[in-house]
């Protein structure tokens, strides 16, 4: 082994012992450090994870939903609209949709009633999702009644319980016939809550959603992009809410390690003195304690970054789900698709331990250059 | 193998509290032999030792070690020199406390790069020679006085100096403790190195292992 890679080792050796000697002291930074790695790399892993899983799920709707607005509110589109779209060059697919907010007393909860074709369920027949199932105690081929908004009680049968892979759209969702649906909401005939359309070509999107501004003065697109960009916001938004209440944490941090790193005890002073004094040079001195900086602030790096990943992907974050989910009475459950983002994990590190490295450089430079001879003295 | 020319040391130069400890020693130290400094607090002999052992540099003056002028030699140098030729035997021992005997001893070798196998039997050789070895894995801070000054002096051999520095060796020791670190330097000589020490007891100046006595007072030599 080369001289250098030895004295290396040995400076870890003397750094290991070091630490090992003021056990109580830097066990409680280590421990103070990873929960504030652990915390902060929870929040980022399981913002951006519940930020792909937007994406993701978002991937599969339509390009473009045309609202109707009357005096800026969302109101339903009339009969013959969709033909009024006529064919626009690049749309592949229009389609009406149903779908409207039903308030259940038993719950105290809002579903999201939503209309599909006979051919996939049939009159009398309700599809319902996973949490919603769970909180009812609904299986297949039980029925349920749903008194609607005009006192009249409506009865139906569950045919099936929309698959669990589902569950982040689907927690609060009762799919029913187009029938059933008109019938309930008492929802006139002809009329849709909005249109779905389908663009093929993504740099088309914008061109078709010009297109239905200029044939339906009144209605607006929303486009996939601006939701996911919402998604992404909202998702921004609520990580920035709770860094800013950890904020105080954070700080807290910064000045015990700030103080931890940059106020020598005299006793560390002395044994500087005594390690220059018996052949340490200022460097090998700085060596030894950027090692002591970099075994501490790693250790809490990783096992902080460890225990974020197993309490977010494994245990569904369950110290910021709440937050950082959004509000509902019926929470989906769903599994996190483990996603890192390597931008984010080198921004974790550089602001964790970076900075904590370089804190103890001044100090420690400022006592390697003391004359040995203070020890004689 | 050592000669001094004119040195001058200032503490707090140019300040209202400068205060000269050294004026214009000049002096020859011959090899393989004791030489003993001999005064009263304060008469310089503990900041003179520091300048022989590159430990400090001289306000003004020459040091030549081995016909080598060392006293403008930048730190890293001095470092190098200091490691490889001096060992030094503080008056407080100055042991790492928490770590133990043999971990205390191998440190100064650890700039140096030389394996730790390597280290810890050089350090085992040391122990045996001091009588020590059954205390190695012990923590310094559980040693009696004689045992650390031991520890000290094996720490001061580890890395083989040509020359041991002791700063008031036996002012922690009692009688019998001091007349084996006389023998223990009887030893030093035997092995060829050079040894400079500082002391006020008699014990020591006056022992026959000191081939040389020089005296100082306020700064500056009042003759051997």
């Amino acid at each position: 082994m080369s001289p250098w890679l030895e004295k290396q080792f040995h400076l870890i050796d003397f750094t290991l012992a070091s630490l090992a000697r003021r056990k109580t002291r830097n066990l409680g930074l280590l421990v103070v450090y990873t929960l504030l790695v652990f915390v902060l790399a929870s929040l980022t892993l399981y913002s951006n994870a519940l930020r792909s899983e937007a994406k993701h799920v978002l991937a599969g709707s339509p390009e473009v939903i045309l609202q109707r607005m009357v005096a800026g509110r969302h109101d339903l589109i009339p009969p013959g609209y969709l033909d009024k779209i006529g064919r626009i060059r690049g749309v592949q697919k229009k389609e009406g949709r149903l779908w409207g907010y039903y308030y259940d007393p038993v719950l105290n909860a809002n579903y999201t009633f939503m209309a599909r074709p006979a051919s996939e369920v049939a009159d009398g027949m309700i599809m319902v999702g996973e949490a919603l199932a769970r909180e009812r105690g609904l299986a297949k081929n039980n029925t349920i009644s749903f008194r609607s908004y005009s006192g009249k009680l409506f009865t139906f049968e569950v045919a099936a319980v929309l698959s669990p892979d589902s569950e982040l759209l689907s927690a609060d969702l009762v799919l029913l016939s187009e029938d059933d649906f008109r019938r309930f909401f008492e929802y006139p005939d002809g009329h849709y809550t909005d249109i779905a359309l389908s663009v093929a070509n993504p740099q088309e999107v914008r061109n078709v959603a010009a297109k239905l501004t200029a044939a339906l003065p009144d209605s607006r697109p929303i486009l996939r992009e601006e939701v996911q960009r919402t998604y992404q916001s909202v998702f921004d938004w609520r990580e920035g809410i709770l860094l800013t209440v950890l904020a105080g944490a954070i700080l807290a941090f910064a000045i015990l390690a700030w103080e931890k790193a940059s106020g020598l005890s005299a006793e560390e002073k002395r044994e500087i003195g005594i390690l220059k004094a018996i052949g340490w040079e200022t460097g090998d001195v700085i060596r030894m304690k950027v090692w002591e900086g970099l075994l501490i602030s790693l250790t809490a790096f990783l096992g902080g970054f460890l225990a974020a990943y197993v309490h977010v992907f494994h245990f569904g974050a369950a110290v910021f789900a709440p937050v950082l989910k959004g509000w509902s009475v019926l929470y989906p459950k769903f599994a996190l698709v483990p996603a890192v983002d390597g931008l984010q994990v080198a921004t974790l590190f550089f602001f964790t331990v970076f900075p904590y490295t370089a804190a103890i450089l001044v100090p420690i430079w400022r006592a390697a250059i003391t004359d040995p001879d203070a020890v004689m003295r | 193998m050592i000669e001094l020319l004119d040195i001058r040391k200032a503490f707090n130069q140019n300040r209202p509290n400068e205060y000269w400890a050294l004026h214009g020693i000049d002096l020859a130290i011959e090899a393989g032999k004791v030489t003993a400094f001999r005064g009263p607090s304060g008469s310089g002999k503990t900041t003179l030792l520091t300048i022989v052992g590159c430990l400090s540099r001289p306000t003004s003056g020459r040091v030549r070690f081995k016909g080598e002028d060392i006293s403008a030699l930048p730190e890293r140098f001095l470092t190098d020199i200091r490691r490889q030729s001096f060992g030094f035997v503080f008056q407080q021992f100055n042991l790492i406390k928490g770590l133990s005997a043999l971990e205390n001893v191998i440190l100064p070798a650890f700039p140096t790069g030389r394996p730790r196998a390597e280290l810890v039997a050089r350090a085992g050789e040391l122990f045996a020679r001091l009588q020590l070895a059954h205390r190695a894995q012990a923590r310094v801070e559980w040693l009696s006085g004689g045992e650390q000054q031991r520890v000290a002096i094996a720490r001061a051999l580890i890395n083989d100096p040509e020359v041991i520095i002791a700063d008031e060796p036996t002012a922690n020791l009692d009688t019998a403790l001091s007349m084996e670190f006389m023998a223990i330097l009887e030893g030093f000589t035997a092995a060829g190195k050079t040894v400079l020490l500082t002391s006020h007891d008699p014990l020591v100046v006056e022992s026959s292992a000191v081939h040389r006595v020089v005296g100082m007072r306020d700064g500056r030599l009042i003759g051997d």
